[in-house]
């Protein structure tokens, strides 16, 4: 593991005067409910701490309160905030004001949501510089110039008249860099600002903050659910777990030698380029505010739990300089081997000469632009096939044509020997019951006005499968396959986690006995340590259950413990088409190989992405 | 701040839509509203009083007491004597259930027919949504009293008439805001899903699309019921009712109005009825609306 090209490291940490100085900081609802426990850290300048955890650990919290800023509803209550000197706490709000954006700034998670979709981002970017007191227009310029240069965007006249929904993602959140760079401040916070890229435009998003951040000598604080992620960008890594710091110590440290069990199933959940294995998601959920226990927060799910974990909350116990750790454990834990990793995946082999499904010469449309050029496919039964490629590279509309969601393409699809009409509605009710679709969001492919059971017990009455007492205990029996109860029949979406949502359009799509299941992008709105668990329960089924799958996914490390077949699709083609070890061992395209290169991956956090494998004969087809 | 929390596993950055208050959910968090409690308070008195009223009325609503605009104690009567000579108190208690039956009728059929239109354009999403929408549009464009006017002078003025007019202003009214809350509900995805199994277009409409817009529809009835009694009151008050001379809270106040300086009751205390009955149902709109709009507040930052 190589470190050299990393900015900064610990030795400078300890030896720099810190930009920031975060000390006990406690964070409580109005009410009064602490939700961040007594977190300290500082974050010498250049430097770039990453803060890693679950949705709901108080990661974004925290990061606001550095602008001295609470979300409604939540005060700080405890604990100083030493920006250089100054105490943040102490600030009224006019000193606030003049403190954000200059001296301290934010790059929140949506760019589409954060740049003024009615002004010109030229203008925009002038703003910042003239909110903080530099109004000579001329100076301004030249100044805007060099932040759109520093970001490597195009500093024409022409380029700043644009409006932001002129720009793509990447370019939004580019601007809202350069934005947060132009006063030359000493703290970044970035909140997430990769987590709705595409993985090319998001790894060269990560080098741009790390660059930046060293040639200004700005300190950055840097948050995201995504280990592999802060493993691109971070010189120090503080993971959070339900409100407090239960790791903090070198990137490569977490990843090696981890001293806390959650910082290694955290790793454990990050999918790898190298040996089918599976992935491992972390059985049940982080404590909410409030409900937290007395003791480690993480014993009710931890595998290394003894009594004593449950007495009280762990103190940090330094393992090394500049490292510590939350766990009474953590001499023994640090010792061990990562253990964490799931066994190795044998996928069983499809039964070859049977395509249960065919795309020949597939061709779609939106209005009258050609999104799709001649798809070719088959899956065989008892396949899964992962259908790969960025944003916009048409995989998507290829499932949804499969599944008859969208109408406008000509070609044939055939399941089994049947070929089938456009869209949904013109097929037969046997064809509709025997693909099924699961959609990315969670949140939206649950009608929230019904339980849980009604979801799932839908398709019974649809399909007239069954009815009555017969369907609740198909619908029971369905919940417990995909690991939920039969209690949760009676719940609501709202009452479910979003891993929990998922598990449910699982049973959902399942409950039919469908003989093509197609998931689209169905973990990419998910923790990564719940995208393991999802993953690990569909490799399970779909070996139990025999299944026919097409996996659709920007993920390329994803799919190896899955799919037996990718089609990696670019711009509407299919670029790459074969079984998945070759592929991912010697991709033959450029755009397969940068797809491998800029997903977080275990390989790619760690440096070590696995060497090209001999040419494998045949597998592939450009 | 109670189930929100319990581990919501999903990544930063995801669309994460409003949760969903059950609609009974949401009528019984509204009563925790002052508000909503003293408009249910009016309300309910005004609704027994128009619907029991009759049963109590001390004399029939048209039967001789003494000369017009004679005051209680000359004629023996609590109100004293309207325009005709009757009891003001029992032409009172008589007069409130034709404008709260027809009110109601007319509510309802516009309530239903705006919600059918809202949600067929809304889950169209093509020409037929323009078509149906700028149709709306033009009914809206002239005021629903002036429709109703009109409808009232060229067929004259019986009770279906002024029904038909007033559900049929209603209509496009309430369309507007079915439509507008079922749009983003048409494109969540599951609506796709029912789609994807092949579930008809009413079961879509009914089943899937109508309980997500319950919320803001209350409101919208709520609100439009306020609207057809104070339409119906003043249709009256101008003289358009079924029987001109009928015990009707309109006409009491358009009759008695010539009185008002000296025997104010006949007047008054419809004036007084109409407008608690609407200040209730508008207050239990209100209420609706806040409670909505505070769950979702306390949810989202959750």
């Amino acid at each position: 593991m190589s470190i050299d090209q990393l900015p900064d490291s610990e030795s400078e940490t300890t030896g720099r005067r810190a930009a920031v100085t975060v000390r006990d900081l406690q964070i409580a609802t109005n009410s009064g409910v602490e939700v961040v426990h007594g977190i300290s850290f500082e974050i010498a300048p250049g430097e770039v701490l990453g803060v890693v955890g679950e949705s709901g650990s108080g990661k974004t919290t925290v990061g606001l309160s550095l602008l001295g800023h609470a979300r409604r509803g939540l005060k700080i209550a405890g604990g100083t905030i030493l920006l250089g000197d100054q105490d943040i706490r102490a600030m009224n709000d006019a000193q606030l004001r003049r403190l954000r954006g200059s001296l301290v700034s934010y790059v929140p998670q949506d760019p589409a949501s954060s740049l003024n979709p009615a002004l010109r981002i030229g203008i925009q970017l002038r703003e910042v510089l003239e909110a903080h007191g530099q109004t000579d227009s001329k100076a301004n310029a030249a100044r805007i110039a060099e932040m759109m240069r520093e970001v490597a965007l195009p500093d024409d006249p022409a380029y700043l008249k644009r409006y932001p929904h002129q720009l793509s993602g990447g370019q939004q959140q580019r601007v809202g860099l350069a934005m947060a760079f132009a006063n030359r401040p000493r703290l970044i916070i970035l909140d997430e600002p990769t987590t709705g890229l595409d993985v090319t435009t998001q790894s060269t998003v990560l080098a741009t903050v790390r660059e930046l951040a060293q040639i200004h000598e700005v300190a950055a604080l840097y948050v995201t659910h995504d280990l592999a992620v802060v493993a691109a960008v971070a010189t120090r890594v503080a993971v959070m777990y339900a409100g407090r710091i239960v790791e903090l110590g070198p990137a490569d440290k977490l990843f090696e030698s981890s001293g806390h069990p959650y910082t290694r199933r955290l790793v454990g959940a990050i999918p790898r380029l190298s040996g089918g294995r599976s992935l491992v998601g972390i059985p049940g959920h982080a404590p909410s505010p409030g409900m937290r226990p007395p003791g480690c927060p993480f014993a009710p799910r931890c595998r290394l739990r003894i009594d004593e974990c449950e007495a009280a909350v762990p103190d940090m116990l330094e393992l090394a300089p500049d490292h510590s750790s939350r766990c009474i454990r953590a001499l023994e834990v640090v010792e061990y081997q990562q253990d964490e990793y799931g066994d190795p995946v044998d996928l069983a082999p499809p039964e070859v000469e049977t395509p249960v499904l065919t795309l020949e010469n597939v061709v779609g449309y939106y209005g009258s632009t050609e999104v799709l050029h001649s798809i070719n496919m088959t899956l065989e039964k008892g396949e899964v096939l992962a259908v790969v490629g960025e944003s916009g590279s048409g995989k998507t509309t290829t499932a949804r044509s499969i599944a008859g969601l969208h109408h406008d393409w000509t070609g044939t699809i055939k399941l089994g020997d049947s070929e089938l009409a456009k869209s949904a509605r013109s097929r037969s009710t046997d064809i509709r019951r025997q693909i099924q679709y699961i959609f990315q969001n969670p949140y939206g492919s649950l009608n929230p006005r019904k339980t849980i059971g009604e979801s799932v017990g839908q398709p019974l009455s649809v399909f007239k499968i069954a009815s009555g007492k017969k369907a609740e205990t198909m619908v029971g029996e369905m919940l417990e396959q995909v690991s939920l109860s039969a209690g949760y029949a009676r719940r609501y979406p709202d009452q479910c986690s979003g891993g929990e949502r998922q598990r449910v359009a699982i049973a959902r799509a399942l409950i039919s006995k469908p003989s093509v299941l197609i998931c689209d992008e169905i973990t990419s709105a998910l923790d990564v340590s719940v995208q393991a668990a999802i993953v690990e329960l569909l490799g399970e089924l779909q070996r139990e259950l025999g299944l026919s799958m097409v996996f659709v996914t920007h993920n390329l490390p994803l799919v190896r413990s899955i799919a037996q077949k990718v089609a990696v699709l670019a711009d509407g083609n299919i670029v790459e088409y074969g079984e998945t070890a070759s592929i991912l061992a010697d991709p033959q395209q450029e755009y397969t190989r940068h797809l491998i290169s800029d997903t977080p991956s275990l390989e790619t956090a760690t440096g070590d992405v696995p060497p090209a494998a001999a040419p494998t004969d045949g597998a592939h087809q450009a | 701040m109670s189930q929100a929390e319990t581990a919501p596993a999903l990544a930063e950055g995801v669309d994460v839509p409003t949760p969903s208050v059950r609609s009974t959910a949401l009528l019984a968090r509204s009563l925790r509203l002052w508000r909503t409690r003293i408009g249910v308070l009016f309300t309910l008195i005004l609704v027994l009083i128009a619907l029991l009223g009759p049963l109590m009325a001390p004399h029939a609503s048209d039967k001789f007491i003494a000369k017009p605009f004679s005051s209680g104690s000359a004629s023996g009567t609590v109100f004293g004597t309207d325009y005709l000579g009757y009891d003001v108190l029992s032409r009172f208690l008589y007069g409130g259930r034709g404008i709260l039956v027809t009110a109601l009728v007319s509510t309802v059929i516009g309530v239903v027919l705006g919600v059918v239109i809202g949600l067929v354009a809304a889950y169209a999403r093509n020409a037929l949504d323009d078509v149906l929408m700028r149709l709306m549009d033009v009914i809206m464009a002239f005021p629903q009293i002036m429709l109703a006017l009109v409808a009232v002078s060229l067929v004259g003025a019986k009770n279906s008439v002024i029904v038909l007019a007033i559900a049929l202003t209603t209509a496009p009214r309430v369309a507007r805001v079915a439509r507008g809350a079922a749009q983003p509900v048409v494109e969540r995805d599951f609506i796709g899903a029912t789609e994807a199994m092949g579930l008809s277009r009413v079961r879509i409409l009914f089943g899937e699309l109508l309980p997500n817009i319950l919320g803001p529809m209350m409101v919208e009835a709520t609100l439009r019921l306020t609207y057809s009694i104070a339409v119906i009151a003043a249709l009256a008050f101008l003289g358009l009712a079924a029987n001109p001379d009928a015990a009707n809270w309109g006409i009491m106040i358009q009759k008695n109005q010539v009185a008002l300086a000296s025997e104010p009751w006949g007047a008054l205390l419809p004036i007084l009825a109409i407008a608690l009955l609407t200040m209730g149902t508008g207050l239990i709109g209100d209420g609706i609306a806040r409670t909505a709009a505070g769950i979702d507040r306390e949810r989202g930052d959750a």
